[in-house]
């Protein structure tokens, strides 16, 4: 007799025990089971049965599977309950530093008038701009989160029409950092109209990031950002290549936004950025703030029509790799993160508790401190329910423990909102009251109405099941789960 | 002079030097035994041991010689016990069931005379973990004796589960030291079976996750047959999710030694079969930024997108190369076949480069 036991001799047989996990149809009979570290497993229903009701043979194919992602466990083994706190533990990680992103919104003048942003002002004056007093208070305020790396975001307006302003704030903040010495990083929001070589020196100097706007291709850029001289697209492309020239390829990054012009040139729009030399795209719907709904701007497309648009932007993207370019569609790599690491990319629409306040925070052109940057637009409406305090008068304490903040994020917290609770997409979704409260008038809203939890489902399960119907998509996401 | 005292002189065919404690006289050289005749101690050397050379360590027992450590070589491997709590189908160096604690003995005054300018040493076993206090100990003269030595352990990771063993390792904070652990699937029924012993994967797990709570550097090592490879990317995904945080990864080929041979219709799988999954592995892990090596394989056998990660592992003595390989062009870029185990088969497949 052979020394050496078989397979079976080693496969358990006592019966296992189910560990915590949610489902929910994927499509057809297929449900997808997850967990709260965000692992998941595509399971056909006629399995999922006998998983729930403990009747799943160890021989089954998607048996291991399910011991290895944690969904069942022998109840004499340990590993699998410290891997849990361990990957849970991982993911909460980022609340313990609390406020990283600061937001200094320099000025609200802007030489720009688009018709759905929410804020600016074609004024000249100072009437619009944050003075240095702001700016040092807001600047204690940076220093006192306890954050090792914190983000300084200039945003307007424009806020190149102050930048004396950012020039004040960058080297304040980098004096008091010789002895606070956190990882501090800046970036200006910046159209890149007015783009200086002084501009440039000193963000070169400072090691400054640029996040710049490129709705497409020049025609629809123009349409969508009107500014005397019609001029938008030029001066951007002219910019770009100044600043990369200077700053690094790297250091300039763009944001687009989507408005019905954009909705049937998806293509056109993803080819602009590859034609540009950008890395990846930030497919992005409009967000219903500001005057984005005054002007109707948001009335104007639906959900619908939107997920048809990113699903046709997604499904490009991914040709374009396939044919040898590689491209990332960064929406899709945050989420992917959240399903395919331990890790949580730390974006503030996808986060719980919210992010708002705790990992981001505005500091306004006249003191008021904003929980995000949608609250400050929503305050621009006439809305003040998300403003947590001046800047001037109020203390640190104030700010970060005033009701505003802390019964927004309690009430929004997703593992006890009412169907955020019990929905399977719960571990990759967001709390996100400033949207509800906008929408709904109130920070949970009805999720069965709420297109916050349409659009993020959509795109979740579209995701798993490109994931599930191709090897080599599921490999380039893990690629792409990694590079955020 | 005072030095001779404490050692062997290797005789040459130069002058004798006087004062050592001890001569080697190679076999060729047996003339010369009527120098030393009566005056000095000394030991014939057989033709096979005329690979040694200065600082090199060996015991003499009775007529028998047996060496412990070479200087000259880079790859120095104490066997700290032939004991194991495995016993897997694969293993090269089949376990005993005896009392062999004489070995630790013998280990401790070695670490004492290993030059201190040497770049690494490994410990293997056996589980050298199972010599309990005795290899903390020993890990602890490593550090004492030879701090600048790197030190490399085979482990299957299982006494690690031990907190306070696990601690009393990382107590020693030995400047620079890998524990290499073995995890063959995520699938713990599988892993336990290949290691013929239930419950392994819980303890291995829980071993490396204490050594790394502890800070402690951590490789896991995956030997490649027909049963890890059967869910070798689910193994992947799962260090990836789980045990992000480990040093090295390395994917091994399998040496056709020791068990291997009894158990040849349950592990061999020809590389050329795998070579697919290989690549699909070392995908997901280099993915998510893991430090992964490949090691045992032959260049023609594995994808263009392995090659970043291919080392070529077999070291200079150990390996060998086969007939297919005649007039390939990147043979010296290629690790071979070990020597000890080609005999015993080896790939259909292996084609050489051309030019």
């Amino acid at each position: 007799m052979s020394k050496f036991q078989g397979l079976d001799a080693y496969i358990r047989r006592d019966g296992y025990e189910l560990l915590p996990f949610k489902f929910d149809r994927l499509e057809g009979d297929d449900y997808v089971i997850t967990n709260m570290t965000g692992e998941h497993l595509v399971v056909p229903m006629e399995e999922l049965r006998a998983l729930l009701s403990k009747d799943l043979a160890a021989e089954h194919p998607l048996y291991a599977s399910l011991r290895a992602k944690h969904f069942i466990r022998y109840a004499d083994e340990q590993a699998p309950l410290d891997l849990l706190a361990l990957k849970l533990r991982t993911r909460l990680s980022r609340l313990a530093g609390l406020t990283s992103l600061h937001i200094f919104v320099v000025t609200l003048r802007c030489d720009h008038s688009c018709p759905y942003c929410q804020v600016s002002r074609q004024m000249d004056g100072e009437a619009f701009d944050m003075t240095p007093e702001m700016a040092d208070k807001a600047l204690d305020f940076v220093f006192r989160s306890p954050n090792p790396a914190i983000k300084i975001e200039f945003q307007g307006g424009e806020p190149l029409l102050n930048f004396e302003m950012v020039r004040y704030v960058v080297e304040a903040a980098k004096r008091r950092n010789l002895v606070e010495k956190r990882d501090l990083e800046f970036v200006i929001a910046t159209t890149l109209s007015l783009l200086t070589d002084e501009v440039l020196t000193f963000c070169h100097e400072h090691d400054i990031i640029l996040s710049t706007s490129l709705d497409g291709p020049a025609d629809l850029h123009n349409a969508n950002r009107p500014r005397v001289g019609r001029d938008s697209f030029e001066r951007f492309e002219d910019g770009l290549a100044k600043a990369r020239n200077v700053l690094g390829v790297d250091r300039v990054s763009a944001l687009m936004t989507t408005t019905d012009k954009s909705l049937p040139r998806v293509r056109e729009i993803i080819d602009e950025y590859v034609r540009l030399g950008f890395n990846g795209i930030f497919l992005r719907a409009l967000s219903p703030y500001g005057f984005a709904i005054k002007t109707r701007k948001f009335m104007t497309y639906n959900t619908e029509r939107w997920l048809e648009f990113y699903k046709e932007g997604l499904a490009y993207i991914l040709e374009l790799n396939k044919a040898g370019i590689p491209f990332v569609e960064h929406y899709a790599s945050l989420i992917l993160k959240k399903m395919l690491t331990s890790n949580d990319p730390g974006y503030v629409d996808l986060m719980n508790p919210a992010g708002a306040g705790i990992a981001a925070i505005v500091f306004n052109y006249d003191g008021s401190v904003y929980a995000s940057d949608e609250s400050r637009m929503l305050a621009e409406m006439g809305d003040q329910s998300f403003r947590l305090g001046n800047i001037l008068t109020d203390s640190y304490e104030d700010i970060i423990l005033s009701d505003v903040l802390l019964d927004a994020l309690e009430q929004s917290f997703t593992l006890s909102a009412p169907m955020c609770s019990d929905c399977a997409f719960e571990p990759y979704c967001g709390a996100e009251p400033v949207f509800h409260h906008a929408i709904f008038k109130d920070v949970l809203g009805r999720k069965s109405e709420s297109s916050f939890c349409k659009r993020n489902m959509t795109i979740f399960k579209h995701l798993i099941r490109l994931m599930q119907s191709d090897a080599s998509t599921r490999r380039l996401f893990m690629q792409w789960a990694n590079a955020c | 002079m005072v030095l001779r005292t404490t050692r062997a002189f290797l005789v040459s065919s130069q002058e004798l030097p006087e004062g050592y404690q001890h001569y080697l006289i190679p076999e060729p050289l047996e003339w010369r035994v009527r120098e030393l005749e009566g005056k000095s101690s000394f030991t014939l050397l057989p033709n096979d041991y005329n690979y040694l050379g200065h600082n090199d360590i060996i015991r003499l027992d009775g007529q028998a010689i047996r060496v412990l450590f070479r200087a000259n070589s880079g790859h120095n491997s104490l066997l700290v016990t032939e004991q194991c709590n495995h016993y897997c189908l694969m293993c090269s160096q089949p376990p005993k069931n005896i009392d062999d604690s004489w070995i630790l003995d013998e280990l401790e005054a070695l670490i004492p005379l290993i030059p201190r300018e040497t770049p690494e040493v490994g410990f293997s076993g056996g589980e050298p973990t199972l010599a309990g206090r005795r290899f903390i100990n020993l890990i602890r003269m490593m550090k004492s004796y030879l701090p600048r030595t790197v030190v490399h352990v085979l482990s299957n990771g299982r006494t690690f589960a031990d907190e306070h063993f696990a601690r009393q390792y990382a107590e020693i904070a030995h400047p620079d030291i890998m524990i290499g652990i073995p995890l063959y699937s995520d699938d713990p029924d599988l892993h336990d079976y290949i290691v013929q012993a239930p419950g392994a994967f819980q303890e291995t797990v829980q071993g490396i996750l204490n050594l790394k709570r502890l800070g402690q550097k951590v490789e896991i090592r995956i030997v490649l047959h027909k049963q890890s490879i059967s869910r070798l990317p689910q193994l992947c995904e799962y260090i990836a999710r789980n045990l992000l945080f480990v040093d090295h990864v390395t994917l091994m080929g399998l040496e056709m030694i020791g068990f291997t041979r009894a158990n040849l219709d349950a592990l061999w799988v020809d590389p050329a079969d795998y070579r697919d999954v290989l690549s699909e592995a070392v995908g997901i892990l280099a993915a998510y930024r893991m430090n992964v090596s490949v090691y045992n394989h032959q260049l023609c056998l594995v994808n263009d997108d392995v090659l970043p990660y291919y080392r070529k592992s077999i070291s200079d003595w150990k390996n060998e190369y086969v007939p297919e390989c005649d007039g390939c062009a990147r043979k010296s870029q290629c690790g071979g076949f070990f020597s000890s185990g080609v005999r015993n088969g080896y790939s259909r497949a292996i084609t050489p480069f051309l030019v």
